[in-house]
């Protein structure tokens, strides 16, 4: 049901491509973290997203995604970056905040309101099909 | 390859070299060896760049190589050089990739041909997991009913066809001369009477020949098996999905913990590159956290609890109200019905009363539940259960008039048949001596088609249920049709012109019924199981009805239900539904096992006529066809003195078994309730040593150094590792404190670059015990995993 636009604008272009996270991926594996890849960065990229890369190494990359302001902590707003993205916005504000919560109430174990590696790392290694998302095959 | 040659000629050099090291020396020569080591093990786990990790590669073989030889460990150099040679050659040779890539392959092929998997996942991420659980509990059915179905099909229906005697050879499988010329009008064959009574659906068709064809198949004893075999079957399989479903949940509670945190970073899919798929996958992701939104809040909810409890009691109080009500309803109307079939002139409404009765029942009572439930408050998940539940003991009450009314015909007819034998017995005297007995040739026998037919009750049973499934399936698909299909359209289009929105309003759209759906799918599976003795064909025409079924739901959920306004996570166990299902398979088998047992069969129709009881059949097979002593042997096994004991013992281990699951699952528990408490120990522990240890990071780090010799594995410059480092064992003590305060990020792949060591590489003999690790020394709680 619902009806279908015809026309998009230039912000709900951008929406319709695929992947959330893909400026996200390019800064991170960047040289200089503007996104701009060089061929070893580019080689880099898929090894660690393969489906032979540790899982280790994995978590500490998802962990570099997944923090928008690049300050190695994932902090409320990282959350709500994600959360918005992952739900093109179809949730509401309060629904937003009460998902960061619960998050931050999960798996930050020192209290500090936002998630260091560690934090994470403990939390995604638990995870059981971290490793089948995290995964971009050629 | 190289290493592996270079290390073998740095071992035969280290030979020519002798002891030149001193003992010091070559411990600390060791000590740096076996870290190299490590790191070459662990590089591929370092989060650096392509070209660092090359870069470090080649220095740290290069190291191993020069001083391995110095140390001349001998052949267990080999041996590891060997092995890391083979694993090597193993991961990069091209049969390996291949095999890699074929397994693969095979797993996408083997999920492709699931049916349905794309159309189920469609609606899932549309609707939620709730009602995809419907839809994945009718694919199961399809399934189990192929599966009968190829056990009936190919075990009776196809040898009777293949190899019995052909239509029209023998009275019971020709169409009797009154009713030959309506035979084929398409209003008979609809009631499924005329040619199609006729035919190999039904049980009246078969013969009661012993063995038929040149394979000398025994079609009345398959037939008694195959229909012993679906009950058989059916249980099997229903058992033993429950008991999969059991074992699935049991490790549902570690990752309860950390739902939100799952579902935020690892619900996205990274290989998805379709836009179709990824906007499925946006809506999926979407539900998912709405369900669980709607988890969280009904675990925060306020209850007050006396007041819940009371309007529980009062809701339940009216529904059993209801339900006695309906139920002396139908007892009333079948009563009535009764007394209306001995009566003459009986009006439509009189003669369909019981039918019309029950539909309106069905059709009022439920939503009259639901309205009532919304008093009980309780989480959607277990008010759905509630519903099922009251919906299913409505419905008994259908099945009951059902059952009533056919026995009542089952033993009329019986009744009828000794007068049907009289009458068929004279009728063929007198046709025989009719001509007068002066022939030399004895006239030919009767045409099938004149001889007087006793009415056959297996055959009229298997009518009925054949009947039953067809205008079931007729009326669930009408209803579908108004109730959903027509309505969208009429909210869709006359929204315009009308007063008030109708879309938001009083029709609006619908919502999908999971329960009332669920429960059809139930019943209708009993009706199956209790007909399928007596209409072998029945299965078959299940199987059409659910693959149709299955097409046109997905059709109409998709195109005209809306998601319900609170989305639930359905539970993750089927087991209700499984449990339902099972209750409904015992009610169904005990008519079955009854008319088996207690009825004496049609005397010229079926596999079994002619027989005293239908289960003669077995004793017939033992002592015809098996060996003396096997028939001694089964007349010793159904002795009475032999079975009670060992229902009794059967009795026992089930109290046995079940006091032993109970324990068990309470040690779990326990268990459980144990990680739980450790772990939040940890936590405590860390988040307040961590404040510690970051105000005095130096102190600490100087005191624990004082200890046993420690190694501190992670240098936030590694480049500074060189040969040079050897003579410098202050510098590396110091250098712990100087990684600590570099941020965190290195502590804990220290801490997995110890988890993840490979146990050869282990300190000789002649080495200080005392080689302990810290595990993330940054928080200071030094767990010493002490090195063999």
């Amino acid at each position: 049901m619902g009806n279908k636009q015809t026309v998009f604008t230039h912000e709900q272009l951008e929406e319709y491509q695929d992947n959330p996270f893909r400026q996200r991926i390019a800064q991170v594996f960047s040289q200089d973290g503007d996104g701009h890849m060089t061929l070893e960065n580019f080689l880099d990229m898929f090894s660690v997203m393969s489906e032979m890369a540790p899982r280790d190494l994995k978590a500490y990359y998802a962990f570099k995604i997944y923090d928008f302001n690049n300050d190695d902590y994932i902090c409320a707003w990282d959350l709500e970056q994600t959360v918005t993205r992952l739900t093109r916005g179809e949730l509401s504000a309060e629904e937003v905040t009460l998902v960061c919560e619960k998050v931050l109430d999960e798996a930050d174990s020192d209290h500090d309101g936002r998630l260091s590696l560690e934090d994470f790392q403990n939390m995604i290694l638990r995870a059981p099909d971290f490793l089948s998302t995290f995964h971009i095959r050629i | 390859m190289t290493l592996c040659i270079a290390m073998s000629t740095s071992v035969a050099s280290s030979v020519s070299t002798g002891e030149s090291l001193s003992e010091e020396e070559m411990a600390q020569i060791l000590e740096q060896v076996e870290e190299k080591k490590k790191l070459i093990a662990t590089m591929r786990n370092k989060p650096w760049p392509m070209a660092k990790k090359l870069r470090e590669l080649r220095e740290a073989q290069a190291f191993v190589e020069k001083y391995e030889g110095a140390l001349g460990k001998g052949k267990g150099k080999h041996l590891y050089a060997y092995r890391m040679l083979m694993t090597k050659l193993r991961v990069l040779s091209v049969s390996f990739q291949k095999w890699i890539k074929f397994k693969r392959d095979f797993d996408n092929f083997k999920t492709q041909c699931i049916p349905w998997e794309m159309k189920i996942k469609d609606i899932e991420s549309h609707f939620g997991s709730s009602v995809a659980s419907y839809f994945i509990f009718l694919r199961w059915m399809y399934g189990v009913n192929l599966v009968l179905f190829a056990l009936i099909f190919g075990l009776v229906i196809i040898p009777e066809v293949l190899m019995g005697m052909p239509y029209g050879s023998i009275p019971r499988k020709t169409v009797p001369r009154a009713e030959e010329e309506k035979a084929m009008d398409f209003a008979v064959l609809w009631d499924f009477e005329g040619y199609i009574k006729y035919s190999a659906l039904f049980y009246g068709y078969y013969n009661n020949q012993r063995t038929i064809g040149w394979l000398r198949y025994r079609l009345p004893m398959a037939y008694f098996m195959v229909g012993v075999s679906v009950f058989g079957y059916s249980l099997m399989i229903v058992i033993r999905s429950m008991a999969s479903n059991t074992q699935g949940s049991t490790g549902e509670g570690e990752s309860d913990n950390f739902t939100f945190s799952f579902k935020m970073f690892t619900s996205w899919d990274y290989l998805i590159g379709n836009s179709e798929t990824a906007d499925n996958k946006y809506v999926s992701i979407t539900t998912s956290f709405k369900e669980s939104i709607v988890d969280e809040q009904e675990s925060n909810k306020e209850e007050n609890i006396h007041l819940t409890r009371f309007l529980r009691v009062l809701a339940n109080f009216l529904i059993l109200c209801c339900l006695c009500g309906s139920g002396y309803l139908i007892y009333f109307v079948v009563k009535r019905s009764q007394e209306f079939s001995k009566m003459q002139n009986v009006s439509w409404y009189e003669r369909n009363e019981v039918e019309i009765v029950m539909s309106l029942l069905g059709m009022f009572c439920p939503p009259l539940f639901e309205t009532i439930a919304a008093l009980e408050n309780y989480h959607p998940r277990t008010g759905l259960k509630w519903q099922l539940g009251r919906i299913f003991a409505l419905f008994l009450g259908n099945l009951y008039t059902f059952l009533l009314a056919l026995m009542d015909d089952v033993h009329l007819k019986l009744s009828n048949e000794e007068k049907i034998k009289n009458i068929t017995h004279w009728t063929l005297f007198n046709y025989y001596n009719s001509s007068g007995g002066n022939e030399s040739v004895p006239r030919p026998p009767p045409h099938p088609a004149d001889v007087p037919r006793g009415s056959c009750w297996e055959t009229a049973v298997g009518i009925e249920f054949m009947r039953l499934t067809v205008s079931d399936m007729l009326v669930t698909y009408l209803t579908i049709l108004v109730g959903d299909f027509l309505r969208a359209c009429f909210v869709r289009f006359m929204n315009h012109c009308w007063c008030w929105d109708l879309e938001a309003g009083f029709p609006s759209y619908a919502e999908f019924d999971i329960s009332g759906n669920v429960l059809g799918l139930i019943f209708n599976q009993g009706m199956i199981w209790m007909g399928s003795f007596y209409a072998p064909g029945l299965v078959g025409i299940n199987v059409l009805r659910l693959l149709t079924s299955m097409y046109f739901q997905c059709w109409a959920v998709m195109s005209s239900n809306v998601p319900h306004e609170r989305v639930f996570k359905a539970s993750r166990s089927n087991n209700f539904y499984m449990g339902l299902l099972l209750l409904v398979l015992f009610l169904s088998l005990l008519p079955v096992a009854y008319t088996v047992m207690s009825l004496p069969p049609s005397f010229d129709c079926g596999p079994f006529s002619g027989k005293n009881r239908m289960y003669d059949v077995l004793h017939e097979t033992i002592e015809n066809d098996f060996p003396k002593f096997l028939g001694k042997i089964f007349a010793f096994l159904a002795n009475p003195g032999l079975i009670i004991p060992a229902i009794l013992l059967m009795f026992l281990a089930i109290y046995y078994l079940n006091s032993v699951s109970k324990s068990l699952s309470r040690a779990n528990a326990q268990l459980r309730k144990k990680i739980q408490a450790l772990r939040e120990v940890e936590k405590n522990h860390k988040s307040i040593k961590g404040r510690a240890i970051i105000t005095n990071s130096e102190d600490t780090l100087k005191n624990s150094s004082k200890n046993a010799t420690q190694l501190q594995l992670t240098k936030e410059e590694p480049t500074s590792y060189s040969p040079s480092q050897i003579q410098t064992m202050d510098k590396k003590v110091k250098g712990p404190g100087s990684s600590s305060t570099n941020g965190r990020a290195s502590q804990p792949t220290s801490r997995h670059l110890v988890g993840s060591q490979p146990p050869r590489v282990r300190p000789d003999s002649g080495q200080p015990q005392s080689q302990t690790y810290i595990c993330r020394s940054a928080s200071g709680k030094s767990t010493k995993r002490p090195h063999n």
